[in-house]
């Protein structure tokens, strides 16, 4: 009796798709990509292990305080009795009423700026507020 | 002379290395895309002129030095300390509130510490007092 010789065959992964996947997956990454283009004045942010996540990027609000006490809000240097008024501004906002203030301190500030910035911030009815923090501590 | 008819040359477009092209965006992409974390400590203002009565058994006071030590109901506590003395307070009484008074001169990340302590026992209920006038 012979034995028929199987006919070899030539396993191979189709890579016809190969193509439509890689796609998806750039237009993914095309669309997540944000181009910073600013990032603010440079703050040395403090550490803390038990942190969790700003609720949302939108309708956040980000107050930078460097160490020598610059303050900045969104893209625009500001004086400390500005500070309410553009927050006020904010919170009135009929399309986006500001929900969180992220607060991007420097670690070596001290308090009274802190608390000066927690007072305009009352006057603004701005009361959710984010210490901004790195993990670690 | 001109009747010959040409051979149909294929006129597809090739489309061989469009993986390849598809490939080299995405590795770009891959690499530029930040994907930002905004991460912090959340916490409350209280509102302008809003003030509670809260009874003094349900109070601890915290009071952080222009040199970063801290009074935990008048008494020294290392900032380490905080979080197990808190959570056993916690326990006792589930109510408690935790006032937490600075100094002008108070480091920002000693504050920043020490709320960190805070929030790791559970703490919903935290106070920042208003600084003296």
């Amino acid at each position: 009796m012979k034995f028929e010789r199987k006919e070899e065959s030539k396993p191979a992964i189709p890579t016809a798709s190969l193509p439509d996947i890689i796609f998806m997956l750039l237009i993914f990454f095309m669309v997540s990509t944000v181009f910073k283009e600013f990032r603010g004045i440079p703050v040395a942010l403090p550490a803390a292990k038990k942190i969790e996540k700003l609720p949302g990027k939108r309708d956040v609000a980000y107050v930078y305080l460097d160490r020598r006490g610059t303050i900045m809000i969104d893209d625009r240097i500001v004086s400390m009795s500005e500070v309410d008024d553009i927050m006020y501004a904010k919170r009135a906002d009929k399309d986006h009423p500001l929900k969180v203030t992220s607060l991007k301190f420097d670690k070596q500030i001290r308090m009274d700026l802190v608390n000066q910035i927690h007072e305009e911030l009352k006057k603004a009815d701005a009361l959710n507020i984010n210490y901004s923090a790195i993990t670690g501590g | 002379m001109f009747t010959e008819k040409r051979k149909g040359k294929s006129s597809e477009i090739p489309t061989a290395s469009l993986a390849d092209i598809a490939f080299l965006m995405l590795i770009f992409f891959l690499v530029t895309t930040t994907i930002d974390v905004d991460k912090g400590i959340g916490l409350t203002l209280p509102g302008k002129g809003e003030t509670k009565e809260v009874r003094k058994k349900n109070i601890m006071n915290l009071g952080i030095n222009a040199d970063g030590e801290v009074l935990l109901d008048n008494e020294p506590v290392g900032i380490p300390e905080i979080r197990d003395i808190v959570k056993r307070r916690l326990a006792e009484n589930p109510n408690i509130l935790v006032s937490v008074k600075t100094d002008p001169e108070t480091g920002y990340q000693v504050y920043i510490k020490v709320l960190d302590q805070l929030k790791q026992a559970n703490l919903t209920r935290i106070s920042i007092a208003e600084p003296p006038k």
